[in-house]
């Protein structure tokens, strides 16, 4: 992929799109509108008709006044009632009808709004969760998030109450011209030419306010960045004595901030006043015109009356129209970053035959792989690697050598650039997503725990495990202690108060997740770092059982976790330089016999 | 409600209810009036007051306008066109037309008079808030997630000045043209104007029902919505884990379910929204059908003109917005304090940990660093449980390397926040160079005293900025300030073997943190680490810098630490033998107190706990054996069988 192009999420923090590259955006954000409204189009189109129905029985109003002037007080002076009973009654009926059509209407495009963003969510939760973890780690989990919460709140905004306006205020203007021409055909004449001048309003306000919207939203992101890592920083803050440098750095960001703020908010006082500026006018020209001709008597004073109505209430939907624009930019925005994100294609994708392995034995080989990110950065050079069924390896290399690497290409966090990998001779490319994590499970140094209980985090492994089975994994890992002495035991809420769990804790919890889940083969990426010896002690012994008849490998910085290894590959630049059993690493004078005699040392 | 859409509400008032920010009206807690509460908003508005009252003066202006063009129109109905004179038809509507330029050009004015000042008074606000948060200890910032801190800085003090410029400014300029409207139009014909006004109560009295039933449903969505993005927000933070486990569909279904609720909420929303509007659309209307039957009528016995009539609804149009806006208004009135008291709380929460009045200073900083019957226990701690730390006496000489070595959860950690007052000790106290620490400065404390942490936190700037965080001084672009900076830099990066940092994209000055490039963990603590160093204080303090390097990484930082360490006192938390053997002396930390002092040696011969936390598996492989009924089996406890010093 190369810097140019605007393919997936290259480019969105750029504002200097090129004609052809915007019209790419747009198209691919079109098509994915397009997607989510086609099963939906029989309801849309019955919306459309009830609001088509409803902004007619709202606009006859005025015309129904002025025919009740003209003709009413004319036949009641002859005291009859009827004329003017029947406008009146016609007027209460188109009222009833306008107001409850359009409750109706409110109700429906609701629920086709909340249709698009549940499935729009839906969408791009599932696509985040299988793009590749490549993606994930180039693409901030920052963006990511605010992909499927600001910018799908730009979307609802847009079609909760933008699109209703613009659909609302077009019909509604609409109607009102054409009943101003079927009431008086010269003040219709008028209203076309205040067209003129409201066209021009409007573009003018459409170019300015969307570069101000762009403004506003960089700077707000800056704003609420530097917020926020203040205070998850805090105590760095505090230990460095930054206080006060914040306080400018972030007095500059409020002042952007403001300043840009203060801009769209001149923008609308600037085009509001114009909005009432050309219907006054109008208003004012209509009633010269048709006062003029009242005068001469060439026409009834309740025309005059209804065209003056409508002339003022023309202009009304005009201020919503243009905060549609407002909506619809930063929509149209939301639209384009999401419809990118949905464009990458995952680089670890599922199977097209996926073939089922049942009860894997968990013999792993690595055939002529290599890896490499882009392709001039080789992580792993091409090699060969065969690990049978229930062995035990320790990975052992400094940092950079490659060893998460490859125990990520085991577990299909990446797929190899060239080669291919096995599970009992099936390629994982190949292997069904399902029996693939089945086998292989990888716990990593971070050890996240999701809100719920810790019971809920332990089953993670197992969703169907009872509490019995959740127990045991925990006392299998030695997690039971602690996890008792909590608040509520295993109810505790690992988020509220009192659930304060230590990162050796965590990893403990992890563990008992990975004890549970039983996996044929099992992969640790510095899974003990954070636990204290104690612990790790505990940690190791249950390994030994654990790790009895399944694959395994272990990364660790510690050498001490090298000792219930089967064979220990020495990693360097991407390349295993040692492979053989500790005891004859140790003997020899290699790489590792120097670590571990380091390490000897080190512990007095 | 994002920052970004702020401008969305600065727009132009819509009588559309869906426009009204979700919130609570009326909430049941009166704590003070909401007129007290508003009130205290005053300080800071104060500045921008003077052109907020101009802007209501130009608000009523334009309203009285407004109201004004029916009565020319009323004048112009009953005298030249009644009289057939199309001759004076022009001067009054060249009157109707300047009297609409007015109302745009009084409008202008408005927004003009309130808008900008209000921006300046949400910039003081938010920059009072942030300093504020600064200020305030961390153990303030530990019961407040930054989630919510986040929301009033930015959504909160929106709304804010939305009312101060808007909300507040129309709401009495409003209820001001609806009794103007109310007086013209009696001024024509009482009956219509009992009969319009009369119809317009119900608007009212549904508008208030309707807000206090939408404030419930708004706040249950807002809740939803919030539950919503924490699923989004774990299923990105915990991406791997959920891939480990090929967990991706059992996330989905949890947050779908989830996305369920919040669709059914909305759609209550929109059905609470459905029956205001039939409301508002119905009650002009019927009062409209009404008033035209019973004008006419009045029309055809003479007691009404035919010119009032078409100036009364003309009138009653110009009213329609402000008599629907009242509802909105009150309920924006009323969400508004909520932020106010929100904003406030934090505000208004005192300081516990600030600068002395009258400051000591050291003179000739040595760092001598001593604990003396030292207790601290967190303010949630529940009754009956011992303190954290219960008693802790220690002495660090200038210039001595002291390791602390204790199990996870005996109070390591805390032990080291309490040196540069992240937390006040709650009983004892903490000397440096024989000044209590709660006498210094905070700043002056804070130079002597430089930490890094396990949890290593970098800010988004360059790899140098967050390596020279300690040391202001060298900011500059003088040439003298820019090599020494230079000098400073290339020596920490160098103890902290942190040489990575030349290699990255733009050196070291590559962005890192949030905003930039992403480094591991290990990276991530060789650069919080050569920060600590960079800052040369008397005193180090480092709470397990070195968890997430690797052995060999570990080695070369310890033996270019020692280097250093030589000439400045250290506390270093310890987890490996590895890192204890950095240190001149070690204390041992259980059961709140510092039970031992002594080299590594000494204890390891003669302190049992001391053994069971720091040694590894082979040394005690035989005594672990014995030990390893582990009959309670807990990772926290002890193994039967080694006898507690006490």
């Amino acid at each position: 992929m190369s810097a140019t192009t605007v393919i997936g999420v290259e480019g969105e923090e750029r504002g200097d799109f090129s004609e052809e590259e915007s019209r790419q955006i747009r198209r691919r954000s079109l098509r994915l509108l397009g997607s989510l409204l086609r099963p939906l189009r029989g309801r849309v189109a019955f919306a459309l008709a009830v609001i088509v129905v409803s902004t007619l029985a709202q606009v006859v109003g005025p015309t129904l006044i002025g025919i009740g002037v003209d003709q009413g007080i004319a036949s009641l002076t002859s005291q009859n009632w009827w004329p003017i009973a029947a406008t009146g009654a016609a007027y209460l009926v188109t009222g009833v009808i306008g107001a409850v059509t359009v409750s109706w209407y409110t109700v429906m495009s609701a629920r086709i709004s909340q249709a698009i963003l549940f499935d729009l969510r839906k969408r791009v939760f599932l696509h985040t969760q299988r793009l590749s973890l490549e993606f994930h780690e180039s693409y901030t989990s920052g963006r990511i998030i605010s992909r499927q919460t600001s910018d799908l709140d730009a979307i609802r905004e847009l079609l909760d109450s933008g699109i209703n306006q613009l659909v609302q205020g077009v019909l509604y203007s609409g109607f009102i011209a054409v009943f101003m021409f079927i009431n008086d055909w010269v003040s219709g004449v008028i209203l076309f030419c205040s067209l003129v001048p409201l066209y021009f309003l409007t573009r003018w306000f459409q170019k300015r306010s969307q570069l101000l919207f762009r403004r506003s939203r960089v700077a707000s992101a800056k704003l609420i960045v530097h917020f926020v890592e203040t205070m998850t920083g805090i105590r760095a803050v505090k230990a460095f004595r930054k206080e006060h440098r914040n306080e400018n750095e972030f007095g500059d960001l409020v002042e952007d901030y403001r300043d840009v703020n203060a801009k769209t908010i001149q923008l609308f006082g600037i085009f509001d006043p114009g909005l009432v500026m050309i219907g006054n006018v109008t208003v004012a020209v209509v009633l010269l015109v048709g006062g003029y001709r009242v005068a001469l008597g060439a026409l009834p004073i309740g025309v005059l009356l209804a065209v003056l109505l409508y002339t003022r209430r023309f202009f009304d939907p005009m201020e919503e129209m243009a905060m549609f624009y407002n909506s619809y930019q930063s929509a149209a925005a939301a639209l384009e970053k999401i419809s990118g994100v949905l464009e990458e294609e995952p680089s670890v994708p599922d199977p097209e035959h996926p073939v089922e392995l049942g009860r894997a034995s968990g013999h792993v080989r690595f055939e002529g792989v290599s890896f490499a990110y882009k392709q001039d950065r080789v992580i792993l050079p091409r090699f060969s690697l065969d690990v049978p069924a229930g062995q035990t390896i320790a990975l052992v290399g400094s940092t950079g050598a490659g060893k998460s690497t490859l125990a990520k290409l085991i577990a299909r966090f990446y797929d190899p650039t060239e080669g291919r990998i096995t599970l009992d001779g099936v390629s994982l490319r190949d292997l069904r997503p399902e029996d693939l994590r089945r086998a292989i499970v990888m716990v990593t140094q971070e050890a996240y725990l999701f809100s719920g209980t810790v019971a809920d985090n332990i089953a993670l492994g197992k969703p169907d495990a009872t509490a019995e089975e959740i127990r045991a994994a925990a006392v299998a890992v030695g997690a039971d202690g602690f996890i008792r002495g909590l608040p509520d035991g295993y109810d505790t809420d690992v988020n509220k108060r009192g659930g304060r769990v230590s990162a050796g804790q965590r990893q403990l919890i992890s563990f008992a997740r990975a004890f549970l889940a039983n996996p044929a083969v099992l992969i640790l990426d510095e899974a003990t770092s954070s636990l204290d010896i104690p612990s790790e002690r505990l940690v190791q012994d249950a390994l030994q059982t654990l790790l009895k008849d399944r694959t395994a490998l272990i990364i660790a910085h510690r050498l001490s976790t090298v000792a219930i290894a089967d064979r220990v590959l020495v990693m360097e630049h991407g390349r295993v330089v040692e492979d053989g059993s500790p005891g004859e690493l140790i003997a020899g004078t290699g790489r590792f016999a120097q670590l571990h005699a380091a390490w000897r040392d080190s512990l007095v | 409600m994002s920052a970004a859409e702020a401008p969305v509400n600065q727009a132009p008032v819509s009588p559309a209810p869906q426009t009204r920010p979700p919130g609570s009206a009326a909430t049941s807690d009166r704590r003070p009036s909401t007129f007290r509460s508003l009130a205290r908003i005053y300080p800071f508005a104060r500045p921008a007051m003077p052109r907020i009252y101009l802007g209501m003066v130009a608000a009523i202006g334009a309203s009285i306008v407004a109201l004004l063009i029916p009565i020319v129109l009323q004048g112009l109905v009953d005298g030249p066109m009644g009289h057939g004179d199309p001759a004076q038809v022009v001067p009054s509507a060249l009157l109707v037309l300047i009297l609409g330029a007015a109302e745009a050009v009084l409008i202008s004015l408005r927004r003009w008079f309130v808008l900008t000042p209000a921006t300046k008074v949400e910039a003081d606000l938010r920059n009072a808030f942030y300093a504020k948060l600064q200020a305030l200890p961390v153990s303030f910032h530990d019961g407040w997630p930054s989630g919510q801190l986040l929301s009033r800085a930015v959504s909160d003090l929106n709304l804010i000045r939305r009312w101060l410029s808007f909300g507040f400014v129309l709401l009495f300029v409003n209820i001001l043209t609806i009794m103007i409207g109310f007086v013209v139009l009696i001024t024509w014909n009482w009956l219509l104007a009992v009969i319009f006004m009369a119809c317009s109560v119900p608007l009212w009295v549904y508008g208030y029902v309707f807000e206090s039933r939408y404030s419930v449903i708004a706040r249950r969505s807002q809740d939803q919505a919030g539950d919503l993005a924490t699923s989004v927000e774990e299923s990105v933070h915990g991406i791997r884990v959920l891939k480990a486990f090929g967990r991706g569909r059992h996330a989905l279904r949890n947050f779908e379910r989830q996305a369920e609720d919040l669709r059914g909420t909305e759609i209550a929303k929109a059905k609470a929204i459905a029956g205001i509007w039939l409301w508002l659309l119905l009650v002009p209307d019927v009062a409209f059908a009404i008033c035209l039957v019973v004008g006419v009528w009045l029309v055809s016995t003479g007691s009404l003109t035919a010119g009032q009539l078409l100036a009364f609804f003309a009138t009653a149009t110009v009213l329609r917005f402000p008599i629907e806006s009242i509802g909105f208004l009150l309920s924006m009135t009323f969400d508004t304090r909520t932020a106010a008291d929100r904003f406030f709380d934090v505000m208004n929460t005192p300081n516990t940990i600030r600068d002395p009045e009258h400051p000591k200073t050291i003179a000739d900083p040595r760092g001598r660093l001593v604990f003396r019957d030292v207790h601290f226990r967190y303010a949630d701690t529940p009754e009956g449980h011992p303190d954290l730390l219960n008693g802790v006496d220690l002495e660090l000489r200038p210039g001595e390397t002291m390791a602390l070595v204790g199990l996870t959860g005996s109070g390591k950690s805390t032990l080291t926040a309490l040196t540069t007052r992240l937390y006040d000790v709650t009983g004892g106290s903490i000397t440096l160079d024989g000044v209590d620490i709660r006498d210094l400065t905070l700043s002056e404390l804070r130079t002597h005293v430089a930490m890094a942490f396990e949890d290593a936190t970098l800010f988004s700037a360059s790899v140098r900025d967050n390596v020279l965080l300690g040391r202001p001084d060298l900011v500059g672009d003088d040439p003298d300030a820019v090599a020494k900076a230079d000098a400073v830099l290339a020596e920490a990066l160098d103890v902290a073997q942190a040489g990575f940092a030349y290699d990255l994209p733009d050196g070291v000055d590559t962005r890192v943190g949030e905003e930039g490039l992403s480094l591991s963990g290990g990276q991530r603590q060789r650069i919080a680490l050569a920060r600590a160093v960079a800052a040369s204080p008397e005193v180090l303090v480092l709470d397990d810098p070195l968890s997430a390097l690797d052995t060999t990484t570990e080695v070369l930082v310890e033996s270019a630490l020692r280097r250093v360490l030589a000439a400045t006192t250290a506390l270093v938390v310890a987890h490996r033998p590895s890192t204890v053997t950095l240190a001149d002396r070690v204390a041992l930390l259980e059961d709140g107190r510092v039970t031992a002092v002594g080299t590594h040696s000494e204890l390891l011969a003669g302190n049992d706990h001391y053994r069971f936390v720091i040694s590894s598996l082979e040394d005690d492989e035989q005594g672990e054996r014995d030990a390893t009924a582990f009959s309670g089996g807990t990772a926290a406890s002890e193994p039967r069988g080694e006898g507690r010093r006490s």
